[in-house]
């Protein structure tokens, strides 16, 4: 095989090209233009810019992907933008658009601003744009620890704190233990296929046998580095400390763009890689699921701090998502893409107004700081409870939509207890989430608090965030024909 | 097609709600004022909708068809039929009395109070008026935030304990029904090849006995969570005693009625073949007897007056699912009349409670006695709504409940037997309660002079006994207007029922009245 460059290859690769030299640059300009703390936030341009350039890159990808359809291929099939992929570029580019827009005043709050900061998020990015496009083992888990090494400085980034550093090292420990678990996995399926291309893996997995024990190593090894990542159950145990410790715009970003970023590869390597072997890791996880629903919603139960809860709610959601890969059908993967488009939206607004409830000297991280707050701050109150509402899948807020495809699908593919399970799972949720609106609406504040910290970032990303939770619940139709749409391969 | 009228019902409670945020929370008789003109605009625009409506037509009317999200099959359709055009009429008179009464008894929070309320309104028309499936289901958890909020903020001492609990319940019911709605979702899409939430569509479906006795129960458990049907009744006495007054009337009158509504609107016409099955009819009617009598027994023995109504009300539900699942004309319409009455009756013992309860701020019945020498207009007003709670002859409550055991009697006597011993407990626990607080001497002395009903109080209660005695007087245009509506059900049912065996010839028989 000669190996040889196409514009073809600069056409994919662009947007994440983009991304890393914006990052970079976001890296030196820290020192050389921005040496001061307060002038920092400047460095937002930078990540605008990317942003920006990258969604134009994603843009005319899409428009040629719309005359030529299919898919375009990279690298000699090693990295693809199909519509699959560009659906979760988009994701990753609004989360770190809005992680970066409710950063900076947290930042300056918790006395650690750092322009690395800005940086650090776009590689990540460009971590996550791999793990969507990927379509090579090799590639894939490079990409997969691009992002994961930026999280762990990114999760540990309240240096003072000991909880972040604590979370950080955690994080690092048992990532890396995942990672193994993965590249083990991924080393069996090379030693199946003699190819790293997940297309002639796929091959090569279909002209095996059902009981073949060699390939159920390496489904088993692989669940296991996947459930890591997207924190499902019994792999969750990271979750709640890392999510608790990382500075919140992090957890924000943790919870939805690294969730995404996983599910988005986890689709790939199952839905179509390993779908002939689907009756092999079909139980494992169904297995993940069940327990991810039960853990993560009985635990929550008893949380009081609010990004503990959160976590353990996030849990619950990754159990929701593997539903939808579970009953495997049109319905379901088109639920497991509007799922995590929705959850994007009104996850990262819950935390965004958690973010906001952090003030000089108080962490407002504890459930009883929410108290008040319809009082102290309506508005915050008011998104709050979309969110809130919409993570329990009451319409009409977004929320419903993901749950109601989910559920569609499990009852179309036959899995009624599971979807009944999932239904009365549903009500459980109801209750932690109302723990938090009882504290926003019902309970007063004890003493008196300083004001919320806002800024126009945090009130831009709240509207955006907020009118979007709305928007997907009351109309949905566009969204569900863009997911439709990113699925037909 | 009679333009938008419904639309307009429907959102303007909205309307009215959007247009108060506007309002600044230091205006608070301002925001009184816009809450009450909003319910009555609430109220008017819905006149024209009665007054409108063609009796001898039993199909739906000022149907209303928009798609809303074509991909899945989800319309914007409304329309009424006689036994939603009664509901609807119910929810605005209801809705805004309950609006009126809470001009006193409210005074922290009203913006918010009031955008609940308004909220709520919306929500239930939007229950009651949907014909698409999805479009249903929407509305019906829609109502389920407001009340939270209106029990959980303005209730009682143990506020918080019953509005989760309202909440958990209503929810679990909830998300088991859209299982039950999915399930005939998926085998409308299989058998026709098109997705559509359209109930009338959905009807055409041809479901084996066993799918259908599925999702008979999955929408059983969201409908007796809401009536509430006995064993799923915990919820009621404690939403009911600690919602404010008028959350408890609008609780009583209209949104329980959602769920006997969702009885005769979905279970019945959707799955006729589950529904006529003996057995399920057998332990439908079984629990019906049993929330009856036990809701009454235990309406006996209660210490706390609201909590005393509460119960009652769950005796008097389990005459509405009784005779629905009487599955002959007279069970059904006698139901929907009994639905009527008891948020009227029902309604007006919760002002009641409330008008006392403002005074003394206690609701235990032994603190009270001999009020009728205190408060004598109090008394006669009282009387009014136990006596035709308690189903006396030539007031509301006697309609309902003779249709009803008519029907039941029609089906199985000796369900008529044992639902006729709770119309005698009805009036044990209603005219105890009226002589322990009512008749006798004085017995406490804080209760000597306490005023009498004032004007707003006067103005709340006059409509209802109107409406009450009207309807016990001369309940025709309530048969007639129920007449075809129920007797497509009652075909339906009973059509498709024998479908296999000979075609029987149902024989509707009209209430002669």
């Amino acid at each position: 095989m000669s190996v040889y460059y196409t514009s073809l290859d600069h056409f994919v690769l662009l947007p994440v090209l983009l991304l890393a030299l914006f990052g970079c640059a976001t890296l030196l300009f820290d020192f050389w233009v921005f040496p001061e703390a307060h002038q920092r936030k400047y460095l937002l341009i930078f990540l605008g810019l990317g942003e920006a350039f990258a969604g134009w890159a994603y843009w005319r990808q899409g428009a040629a992907l719309a005359i030529n359809g299919g898919e375009i291929s990279a690298f000699h099939g090693a990295v693809v933008v199909d519509h699959f992929a560009l659906f979760f570029h988009w994701i990753f580019l609004i989360t770190t658009l809005v992680v970066g827009l409710i950063s900076y005043r947290y930042l300056e709050v918790r006395d650690e601003h750092h322009g690395e900061y800005y940086g650090i998020l776009m590689l990540a990015q460009c971590g996550m744009f791999f793990l969507a496009s990927g379509n090579d083992l090799v590639t894939i888990f490079v990409g997969l620890e691009t992002m994961a090494v930026s999280f762990y400085v990114l999760v540990g980034f309240l240096r003072a704190e000991q909880r972040s550093n604590e979370a950080a090292l955690k994080y690092l420990l048992l990532g890396g233990l995942s990672s193994g678990f993965l590249a083990y996995g991924f080393s069996i399926l090379y030693g199946i296929a003699g190819s790293t291309l997940l297309n002639d893996i796929s091959k090569a997995v279909a002209s095996r046998g059902h009981s073949d024990t060699i390939l159920f190593l390496a489904i088993a090894t692989t669940t296991v580095g996947l459930l890591f990542k997207i924190a499902a159950a019994p792999f969750h145990m990271w979750a709640p400390d890392v999510y608790e410790g990382a500075p919140t715009t992090i957890t924000a970003f943790l919870a939805v763009g690294s969730k995404a970023a996983s599910f988005a590869l986890l689709m790939r390597v199952f839905a179509s890689t390993l779908g002939s072997a689907r009756s092999t890791w079909e139980p494992l996880l169904i297995a993940a699921a069940v327990l991810s629903m039960t853990i993560g919603n009985l635990a929550a139960i008893t949380q009081t701090n609010t990004k503990r809860l959160l976590a353990y709610s996030s849990v619950n959601h990754a159990g929701y998502v593997l539903l939808g890969v579970i009953a495997g059908n049109n319905t379901g993967y088109k639920g497991v893409l509007i799922y995590l488009l929705v959850y994007t939206f009104m996850n990262l607004g819950a935390f965004l107004v958690l973010t906001s409830l952090t003030r000089k000297g108080l962490a407002g991280e504890d459930i009883n700081d929410l108290r008040g707050l319809m009082k102290k701050s309506p508005g915050h109150a008011l998104w709050m409870l979309i969110f809130l509402l919409s993570l329990a899948g009451i319409p009409p807020t977004a929320g419903f939509f993901g749950k109601y495809f989910i559920f569609l699908s499990l009852i179309e593919t036959g899995h009624y207890v599971l979807a009944v399970l999932g239904c009365l799972y549903a009500a459980v949720a109801i209750y932690y989430y109302m723990r938090m609106v009882k504290a926003m609406f019902i309970e007063t504040e004890e003493e008196e608090t300083p004001a919320l910290s806002t800024s126009f970032g945090t009130q831009v990303a709240l509207v955006v965030t907020g009118v979007m939770t709305l928007v997907i619940g009351v109309y949905p139709e566009p969204f569900v024909r863009l997911a439709q749409q990113s699925f037909q391969r | 097609m009679q333009g938008h009228l419904l639309s307009v019902i429907l959102f303007t409670p909205l309307a009215g709600l959007f247009l108060l945020l506007f309002i600044p929370k230091s205006q608070k008789t301002f925001i009184r004022l816009w809450a009450n003109i909003t319910a009555a605009v609430g109220f008017l625009v819905s006149l024209p909708l009665i007054i409108g409506f063609d009796r001898s037509n039993g199909g739906y009317q000022f149907v209303e068809r928009a798609e809303w999200i074509p991909s899945l099959g989800v319309q914007y359709l409304i329309g009424v039929d006689g036994i939603s055009v009664l509901m609807v009429m119910l929810t605005t008179i209801m809705g805004f009395l309950a609006i009126f009464s809470s001009w006193d008894s409210i005074k922290d929070r009203e913006k918010e109070y009031y955008s609940m309320f308004l909220l709520q309104q919306t929500g239930m028309l939007g229950v009651f008026i949907s014909m698409d499936f999805l479009l249903f289901y929407v509305f019906w958890e829609m109502v389920l935030v407001p009340m939270y909020f209106i029990i959980g903020v303005w209730g009682g001492p143990r506020k918080l304990y019953a509005a989760i609990k309202f909440f958990l319940y209503t929810l679990t019911g909830g998300v088991l029904m859209l299982l039950g709605i999915l399930l005939l979702y998926f085998n409308y899409a299989s058998q026709f090849g098109r997705y559509t939430f359209e109930i009338a569509e959905l009807m055409k479906i041809n479901l084996p006995l066993a799918t259908q006795q599925w999702v008979f129960w999955a929408f059983f458990v969201g409908f007796a969570i809401k009536v509430p049907m006995f064993p799923f009744h915990t919820w009621l006495p404690d939403a009911h005693t600690e919602a404010p007054t008028a959350g408890s009337v609008i609780l009583a009158a209209v949104l329980l009625k959602m769920g006997t509504y969702g009885f005769i609107r979905f279970s019945l016409p959707l799955l006729p073949k589950a529904s006529s099955d003996q057995t399920i009819v057998t332990i439908v009617a079984v629990l019906s007897i049993i929330g009856i009598l036990y809701g009454a027994l235990v309406s006996l023995m209660q210490q706390d007056w609201k909590k005393l109504v509460a119960y009652s009300s769950v005796s008097h539900l389990g005459f509405c699912t009784l005779g629905i699942f009487a599955l002959n004309q007279s069970g059904i319409a006698g139901s929907v009349i009994q639905q009527i009455n008891h948020g009227i009756s029902t309604g007006m013992l919760f002002l009641v409670v409330g008008v006392i309860y403002e005074r003394r701020h206690t609701r235990e019945i032994k603190e009270y006695g001999g009020l009728a020498h205190i408060m004598p207009n109090y008394a006669i007003v009282f009387a009014i709504a136990m006596l035709s709670s308690a189903g006396l002859p030539l007031l509301n409550g006697f309609v309902g409940e003779f249709t009803i055991l008519q029907g039941a009697f029609d089906a199985n006597r000796i369900w008529a037997a044992f639902a006729v011993l709770g119309v005698i407990f009805g009036a044990a626990y209603l005219l105890w309660l009226y002589q322990r607080t009512m008749l006798g001497e004085v017995t406490n002395e804080k209760n000597k002079g306490l005023p009498d009903l004032k004007w707003r109080e006067w103005a709340v209660f006059v409509p209802l006994i109107i409406w009450a005695i009207s309807i016990g007087v001369y309940p025709k245009p309530y048969f007639d207007i129920l007449e075809k509506p129920v007797a497509q059900i009652v075909h339906r049912v009973h059509d498709t029922a024998n479908a296999a065996a000979v075609p029987a010839t149902p024989t509707p028989e009209v209430a002669s009245r």
